[in-house]
Formats: structure tokens, C-alpha cells, sequence
């Protein structure tokens, strides 16, 4: 009988109880059944165990990029528990496989593995600045992914009438800022998570970022301008924008240009976005905030495994926040990177070899001064008894703790403000454990 | 530099409620906060009859074309109105049937559309590069007719607002384009199921839309089956609750409507062998077959209401029960509001049109004839104030500069980079109609480039694809005074000023790209 074996012995004989493994030496006691994100404890546990490393400085002007999956990415086989035989019956034909095996889980605690088109993300993990937060989510139980994409951006699960997002008014209790580019959306309409009195800049998708268009050139900006002189919404939308752009396009064309002339192709796709991302806030301190939604996860049909469909959109993703944690350089050290989505999918594959609308899902954490290589939370296990409405993963850690934890100890909002930025959300940080060497 | 967030005044939407608590309070007063309005106009004088003409163009149509003012004074709104609400009095243009007649996939059923560019199409024994190929010639040659046909009713149909109500409903319905086999049948989806019933009846409605293979694909329905059936095998192995669910929650009650979680299950088993049957589609029949085999055939309770195990009719019963529903009439409602009339729907407003629309069992002229009648629609505190979505942009920009749609192509492409492409939006839930969706800075300065790329008489919009622009002495830039005729009061005289103090050839860019073209 080899150690996990045992563990899974042990732990049915003890009855209601599950073990995980933390890190290589030790089991704890996880409790089971308790569903309830009110009652149960902060998260405290985590799993793993990193080598100790010392706090590396950048220019110390602290920066968050959120990165959204939408469609619900499916945690559990993001960050899957090899671990446990209960996750193979429940998904005989989209399991990751065990690490070692033929396109196998990415090993990260002996317990919980990655899935391997994140490959990518592994030497993060390895140098301790890529944590997860597993079973972690919105504790309102909406299974539609257009109500709990909502409530995670507004940051109020359970309230429709929130119309601004947690970002938007985070950025509200940073020093004050003259530049218009404080907060940068990468893509087109603006999303809810931006959404608000704070103006926020931005960047378009692809190559369409850099085309000059028409109002770059001064003789219109001289005849449009006089028409947006107004204190309405649309007339300050119009300044703001010609403000941002000009310093937006000064920035990048500096850097491109410099990169052609060194021949330097562009990489494609996700990873043009966030090379460009990651250069313009390595370079400009100023920027604090960025936003970028990624789509593509509702795989309801032919999810695939360790290969397959999922791992065809996870594997631009890996590249992608691999390319902006390079490009960031050294202010990779005074950056988080969120990476979030709206709930997690349904423990059990379905017929279609997909998976539906769950629950429970896994938060991803990067950065330079992250106290990472960790899975953080608290595991509730995956036994009939422990899973959401008997079918998803269940929610112990709420995913406004993380956010408050980062908000207060990297961004360094002061805590009364944390209440304003999750204002139904009385815990804050409490007693979520120190994520930052 | 003006510091960006210590100005109060940079809160707009403090700001407008605290204008409409204003409002309101005067009104409870029996007078007028006069002090407060910044325009000249009264807050709450009522609306000039060329006023009243542009209103009803903006929401009812996609705004002015050349003429069409005067057209509307000369007939009055409540007639104009009426005709709209009956758009099969309205004869379409037989320059108009005829480009739509020359779009030959528009004229194909969804089996042949299948059978010629769907799975059957493709050689299996072909390389590589032929089967990229095959594949490659739905979104080549079907995808920008379908687009056609959308813009070249929407800029030249008479029937404008049978026009808005088919964005409307096919919004409301929402399919992506993207999504595999949804690229064969989205034009037939919005000629065959939505645009026959956009001024219908909703439960005619909501069961074209059902039986749809455009919808029965795009929300996996004609994969699922009732567990443990019969049929239950391969990719029809087991139940799927998505089109169930956004049934609920978008199509008819609505997030808040009361039902549950077991609800969403139990109408997924209703629905259980609602399906595409791709042989009938190979010998040339119609895509939607019940598979009797594959339905759940145990008892169900549904919204509290038990069904009896009738098969196929069972899915009827269900759709009965939410068209006739008091919180799908809420929601419609709710909707209707947000569109034609203010981003905050006024509740009183929605409460008369729930209850035309339960009266009349969903009768969708009854119910838009209540909106079109009610004080709200014609307020001036809702006029002129609604921010248009990029498509009421586009379309209203190419209406009123009198430029015919030719290429598709460079019309949705604008689109695209405005955030809306037609038929774009990936997710069940559609396109949001608010100006917290749209308005924003980086959005306004794609909207100048694009009015002023459109006026300069060059557009690839106004010429086929491949053909090369006129030379510099054939072009035909957009006439600046034509344009601000057209337009009307939509132009306000102290901004027409500022134009017209602009160099000549900039001034119909600047009509277009300007902060009251923005509005509607």
C-alpha cells in the first residue's frame, strides 16, 4: 500500500473526515460537510511547502491585473486532484491522468497536480510565485454564468443592483493620480469590473492596438475638440480618451519600434496582449490596474483531458500569463496577478463528455513577492457528502477574502476602505494567512 | 493636468439621480425645478412636432434618412406609428426584394445549407488542405450574406421598426455565429423564426426560436437526453440542462422569476429529445424531429404544476406555462422599457406593459402600442438621452449620410471593433442596451474615426468588394448642410455653430463623430 492509499484507508475508516497531504511530510484533519461559507473558518490551511526565499524590491508602486476566464473554466482539472480515486470514477473519460502518465497532471504537492498545457506556469510554481486558492468562489449559488460573472465583477454576490465593479472602486482609494492611465481594460466594451466613476483607459486586442486612426492627427483633434467641451458623461468620456490615447500610443510605439528594429517578431494571440500589457506597465509606473477577459471554458461538450479541447485553450493561457510575467521584469515583483472565473463545473462529467455549471473552483495567484508554490484554502474533499448539492465542489474560502488580502497587504488599501470596495463583505482579510514574502 | 477623480461633478450617474429626484420632487410639488435645467428648453415642456418626429424615428426606426422628417410631420407620428406597428401594409421596395433575392443563402433551407456547407460537404478522403478549405467556405460565402441581408433591411426597409424588434428578439434570443453548425443557419434563423413574429405573438415567438436548429445547436438541447432512455447513447448519452436554463432565466422569467434549481432540471427532462435529426436533414427534410426514444418518460412536477407524461407535447405544456407567465411579462417588459424608452426603466411603466401583455397573451403590438402610447415614451427628460449601441450608431450613421450598404464586410468589421459584431456575442444573454455598456473613452474615438472615414466619399462600405475607390474627382464626399437637414433637431443649433465654424471638409465627420449624433 503506498502513502496515498493509506491516506484514502484511513480516511474512510475515520468516517466524515477526509486527509489531504500538506506539502511532502504531514497530513491534516480537513473537516467535511460544512458547506456553509458563513460558519466555516477563514482559510488557514495550505498546502505544500516552499522553500523560504527574501522579499525582492522593484520600483515599489504596487500593480493587480486580474485576468477573468469566462464560461466557468473547470478548477478541477486546472489544478487537479490526483490525489484522490474518487476524482477518476467521477470523470472516467476527462480526467487528467496521474502525474507520470501519458499526458499527465504537472505534480505540485503530491496531492494536487497541474494540468500539464500549463507547463508554462511550472517554473513559477517552482521559484514559489504561483499559488492557488482551491474551492474558492462566490458563495451566492447562481449558476448562470451571466448572474455570478456579475456578482464576482461587482464584488456583491446575491445583489443585482450594484452598478459599479470592485476594481473601478478599488481604484478610488489609490493615491491620487493625474494620469488616465490608472486603470487599463485590454479589449473592446468596458467591463462591469471597471465599470464606475473612476476612468479607466483602453488598450484594444491585437494588432488593432497600435493602427493609427483619424483623431491621431492634430487637425481633427483642433475641429473635434470644441464639440466635447460639456461636463456630460460623453464630453468627459471624449477627454479622457484623447488623454489616455495620446500617452498610450507615445508608449508603445517607443517600445515597438525598438523591438522591430531589433527583430523581434510579435507573438500571437493571447500573448500579444499580454507582452504589450507587460511592457507598458513594466515601463509606466503609474499604471496600477488592468483587466483581460479570456473566453472560451463553458465546455459543456467534449472537454478533453489532458488533451483535448480544454487543454487547447488552457495552453495560450499558460503562455500568455508566462509572457506577461516576463514582460513585466522587474516589476513582476510589485505585481499580483489574479486569475479568476465565475464558478467552477460539475465534479462529474456528463454524457456529452463535458461538464456543466458547478460551483467550487480554483483562484490563481502570481507574483514576484508571492508567497507561492502553495495551494492555499481549505480542501473539502470530494466524497458524496462533501460536495455542493451532491454534484460540485464546495466553496471554503470566498473568493472577497483573497481579494481583500490583496487588496489591504499589496495594493495597501486602508482597511476601513475594504468595506466600501466589498460592502457586504464584514471579514476583509481576517484570517487569511500572510500571501506576500 | 485636471486631477481626474476629485471633481463631483465627475459622477454622471449621481448626478442624473439626483436631476431626476429633483424632478421628481418638483413634479410632487406641482411645479418645475426651472433653476436647475441647463438647456433652454424646459425640463418639462413637451416635446415640438418635429421634435416628436425625430423621437419616434430614433426609437421606432434606426433614425433619419433624408426626407424622412418631413415625411413624418407631413403624416403625423400617431399615423407614422400605426404603420410601423403593421408592417405588412408597409410594401418593401422592389430594389430592396431584389437585393435580398440575389443572396442565394438566404434563400436555402437549413437542411440544404447542412448538406452543402455543413459536415456532409466535407470530403473525408480530401488532404488536409482541402478539408481546411471546405470548412473555410460557411464563414467565406454564407456569413457575409447573412450579414447583407441584416444591414440591407435595417438601413432600407421601411419596415424599420419590425427591423428594430427583429435586433431586438434576435438579441433576446441571442446565437453566436462562431459556434459550429449555428454559422449555416443563423440567417434563416432570423428570417424564418424571428422576423415573421417580431410584431407577433411572444409564444409564437418562443416556439419558432424552440424548434430553431440554430437554437437547438447553440444551447446543446438536440444533444440532450433523458437519463437512462433508450436512445441515450454516444454524443446523446445524457441530460443537458443549458438551453433548459437560459430558457428560464433569459428567454422568458427571467434570473429572478422564481424557479429553481430542480425546475431547470425537470423542464431539461421536458425538453429531453428536442432534437437535429441530421439524416432527415441528408434526404432533404426539415432538421427538428422529437426522439421519442430519448426522452424522459417519468412524471414531472414543473414551476409547481404537474405535467402530464405526454411526450413531445410535454415541451409545449412547458412553453404554454412561461410564455403565459406573470414574471416573463415582467421581464419583457422590463426589457422593452430599457430599449426604447430609459436605461432605468420607469416601474410604473413596466407594470402597464406586464399587463397588456398578460391581457393579450403576449401580444407584442398590444404591447408595444402601450409603450408607444404612455407619457414616459414621451417625456423630454427621455429624449435625446439615450446613448446608442454601436450597431443603432452604425446603422443611423449610414441612414442619414444616405450611403448604400454594398460590402458587408467593412460595416461589421466596425462593428467588431466597437464590441458589437453581428451575431458576435458568444454568450446566451446578448448584447447589453445601456450606456454603462458603451460609453467609454476609448469607444467615443472609434466612433470619430469611423464617421469621419464614412463621410469622405471613398467608404468601402459603398462599393462591392474589389472594386477599386473612386479617384479624388469622383468622389462624392457627404454634403455637411444635406446632413444637418436630415438630421433636424438632432443636431442642437449651438453645436451646429461649432461645426459649421470648422474647415468645410470635415464638417459632415464632425455631424457624425459629434456628441449629439451619439445620442438618440
Amino acid at each position: 500500500m503506498n502513502r496515498r492509499d493509506f491516506i484514502r484507508y484511513l480516511g474512510a475508516a475515520t468516517g466524515g473526515a477526509i486527509l489531504v497531504p500538506i506539502g511532502l511530510s504531514g497530513c491534516a484533519v480537513a473537516p467535511t460537510g460544512d458547506k456553509s461559507i458563513s460558519r466555516a473558518t477563514p482559510a488557514r490551511l495550505a498546502y505544500g511547502s516552499p522553500a523560504p526565499r527574501a522579499h525582492a524590491n522593484g520600483d515599489g508602486a504596487p500593480r493587480m491585473i486580474v485576468v477573468f476566464l469566462r464560461g466557468a473554466v473547470d478548477g478541477l482539472n486546472v489544478v487537479v486532484p490526483h490525489g484522490d480515486p474518487e476524482y477518476y470514477r467521477a470523470r472516467p473519460s476527462i480526467a487528467v491522468a496521474r502525474p507520470g502518465q501519458a499526458n499527465g497532471a504537472l505534480d505540485l504537492t503530491g496531492y494536487f497536480g497541474l494540468h500539464p498545457a500549463l507547463a508554462p506556469l511550472l517554473p513559477y510554481w517552482e521559484s514559489g510565485q504561483l499559488a492557488f486558492v482551491h474551492a474558492s468562489g462566490s458563495p451566492d449559488g447562481s449558476r448562470s454564468h451571466f448572474e455570478a460573472q456579475d456578482y464576482m465583477e461587482t464584488g456583491t454576490p446575491g445583489q443585482h443592483t450594484t452598478r459599479d465593479g470592485w476594481l473601478n472602486r478599488l481604484m478610488g482609494y489609490l493615491p491620487p493620480s493625474e494620469s488616465p492611465l490608472q486603470a487599463l481594460n485590454v479589449g473592446d466594451a468596458t467591463p462591469r469590473i471597471l465599470s464606475g466613476h473612476n476612468v479607466v483607459a483602453n488598450l484594444q486586442s491585437g494588432r488593432a492596438a497600435t493602427r493609427p486612426g483619424l483623431i491621431d492627427q492634430p487637425r481633427m483633434l483642433q475641429a473635434y475638440s470644441p464639440l466635447y467641451e460639456g461636463d456630460d458623461a460623453i464630453a468627459k468620456a471624449y477627454r479622457d480618451g484623447i488623454a489616455a490615447r495620446r500617452e498610450l500610443m507615445a508608449e508603445i510605439n517607443s517600445q515597438e519600434q525598438q523591438m522591430a528594429n531589433n527583430g523581434a517578431p510579435l507573438p500571437n494571440g493571447l500573448s500579444m496582449d499580454t507582452a504589450r500589457l507587460g511592457r507598458l506597465m513594466r515601463h509606466d509606473p503609474r499604471i496600477r490596474l488592468a483587466f483581460l477577459a479570456v473566453g472560451g471554458w463553458d465546455t459543456h461538450i467534449n472537454q478533453g483531458n489532458g488533451t483535448g479541447q480544454l487543454a487547447g485553450r488552457l495552453s495560450p493561457l499558460g503562455a500568455g500569463l508566462a509572457t506577461l510575467a516576463h514582460e513585466l521584469g522587474p516589476a513582476f515583483n510589485d505585481t499580483v496577478i489574479v486569475v479568476m472565473s465565475e464558478f467552477g463545473r460539475t465534479f462529474r462529467e456528463n454524457g456529452n463528455g463535458g461538464t456543466d455549471h458547478g460551483h467550487g473552483n480554483a483562484l490563481w495567484l502570481m507574483g514576484g513577492n508571492l508567497r507561492g508554490g502553495k495551494i492555499y484554502g481549505q480542501w473539502p474533499g470530494l466524497n458524496q457528502a462533501a460536495l455542493n448539492e451532491g454534484r460540485d465542489l464546495a466553496i471554503t474560502t470566498d473568493f472577497r477574502a483573497v481579494l481583500c488580502a490583496l487588496s489591504e497587504r499589496h495594493m495597501r488599501i486602508p482597511d476601513q476602505a475594504l468595506e466600501k470596495i466589498f460592502p457586504q463583505y464584514a471579514n476583509g482579510a481576517k484570517g487569511v494567512p500572510n500571501l506576500f514574502v | 493636468m485636471r486631477p481626474l477623480r476629485q471633481n463631483p461633478s465627475a459622477a454622471p450617474a449621481a448626478r442624473a439621480r439626483c436631476l431626476l429626484t429633483l424632478a421628481l420632487l418638483g413634479l410632487l410639488a406641482g411645479q418645475l425645478p426651472a433653476a436647475h435645467a441647463a438647456t433652454p428648453t424646459p425640463a418639462a415642456a413637451p416635446l415640438s412636432e418635429q421634435e416628436r418626429a425625430l423621437h419616434v424615428l430614433n426609437r421606432l426606426a434606426y433614425g433619419p434618412r433624408p426626407g424622412d422628417l418631413e415625411e413624418v410631420e407631413r403624416m403625423g407620428v400617431k399615423r407614422y406609428i400605426d404603420q410601423q406597428l403593421h408592417p405588412e401594409r408597409i410594401p418593401l421596395p422592389a430594389q430592396l426584394q431584389a437585393s435580398l433575392a440575389a443572396l442565394p443563402g438566404l434563400q436555402m433551407t437549413p437542411a440544404q445549407l447542412f448538406v452543402d456547407y455543413g459536415p456532409p460537404s466535407f470530403d473525408k478522403e480530401g488532404s488536409k488542405e482541402e478539408k481546411q478549405a471546405a470548412r473555410q467556405r460557411a464563414p467565406r460565402e454564407l456569413t457575409p450574406q447573412f450579414h447583407m441581408a441584416r444591414l440591407l433591411q435595417a438601413t432600407d426597409s421601411p419596415r424599420q421598426l419590425e427591423e428594430v424588434m427583429t435586433e431586438f428578439w434576435a438579441n433576446h434570443f441571442n446565437v453566436f455565429e462562431g459556434k459550429e453548425w449555428v454559422r449555416y443557419w443563423v440567417g434563416d434563423y432570423e428570417k424564418n423564426a424571428i422576423r415573421p413574429y417580431a410584431l407577433g405573438n411572444f409564444r409564437d415567438l418562443l416556439g419558432a426560436v424552440a424548434h430553431h436548429p440554430a437554437m437547438l445547436y447553440y444551447l446543446d438541447n438536440w444533444l440532450s437526453s433523458g437519463a437512462d432512455t433508450r436512445g441515450a447513447r454516444g454524443r446523446f448519452k445524457g441530460l443537458n440542462e443549458n438551453y433548459a436554463r437560459e430558457l428560464m432565466e433569459l428567454h422568458t422569467l427571467g434570473v429572478d422569476g422564481g424557479y429553481q434549481q430542480a425546475d431547470v432540471i425537470t423542464l431539461a427532462r421536458i425538453l429531453s429529445g428536442w432534437t437535429i435529426d441530421v439524416n432527415a436533414m441528408k434526404a432533404g427534410a426539415a432538421p427538428f424531429s422529437f426522439a421519442a426514444q430519448r426522452h424522459d418518460p417519468n412524471p414531472k412536477v414543473f414551476l409547481g404544476k404537474p405535467l402530464a407524461a405526454t411526450g413531445y407535447q410535454e415541451g409545449e405544456a412547458a412553453l404554454d406555462i412561461l410564455a403565459n407567465h406573470p414574471a416573463t411579462a415582467r421581464f419583457i417588459s422590463t426589457q422593452l422599457v430599457q430599449y426604447f424608452v430609459s436605461d432605468q426603466p420607469d416601474p410604473a411603466l413596466v407594470q402597464k406593459l406586464s399587463q397588456t401583455f398578460l391581457a393579450t397573451h403576449g401580444d407584442l403590438r398590444a404591447v408595444l402600442k402601450t409603450l408607444f402610447d404612455s407619457p414616459q415614451f414621451w417625456a423630454r427628460s427621455n429624449y435625446q438621452t439615450q446613448f446608442k449601441t454601436p450597431y443603432q450608431f452604425v446603422v443611423s450613421a449610414l441612414r442619414a449620410s444616405d450611403i448604400p450598404v454594398r460590402n458587408a464586410k467593412p460595416v461589421n468589421g466596425a462593428l467588431a471593433q466597437f464590441g458589437m459584431p453581428l451575431y458576435g456575442w458568444l454568450t446566451p444573454e446578448g448584447y447589453k442596451y445601456s450606456q454603462a455598456a458603451w460609453l467609454n473613452p476609448d469607444a467615443l474615438l472609434r466612433r470619430i474615426n469611423f464617421a469621419g472615414n464614412l463621410v469622405n466619399g471613398k467608404s468601402p462600405i459603398a462599393r462591392p468588394e474589389g472594386e477599386a475607390p473612386p479617384s479624388n474627382a469622383d468622389a462624392r464626399p457627404v454634403d455637411a448642410q444635406q446632413l444637418l437637414r436630415t438630421l433636424g433637431p438632432a443636431v442642437a443649433p449651438q453645436t451646429a455653430a461649432k461645426i459649421l465654424a470648422a474647415p468645410e471638409n470635415v464638417q459632415a465627420g464632425l455631424i457624425l463623430g459629434g456628441p449629439d449624433f451619439m445620442k438618440r
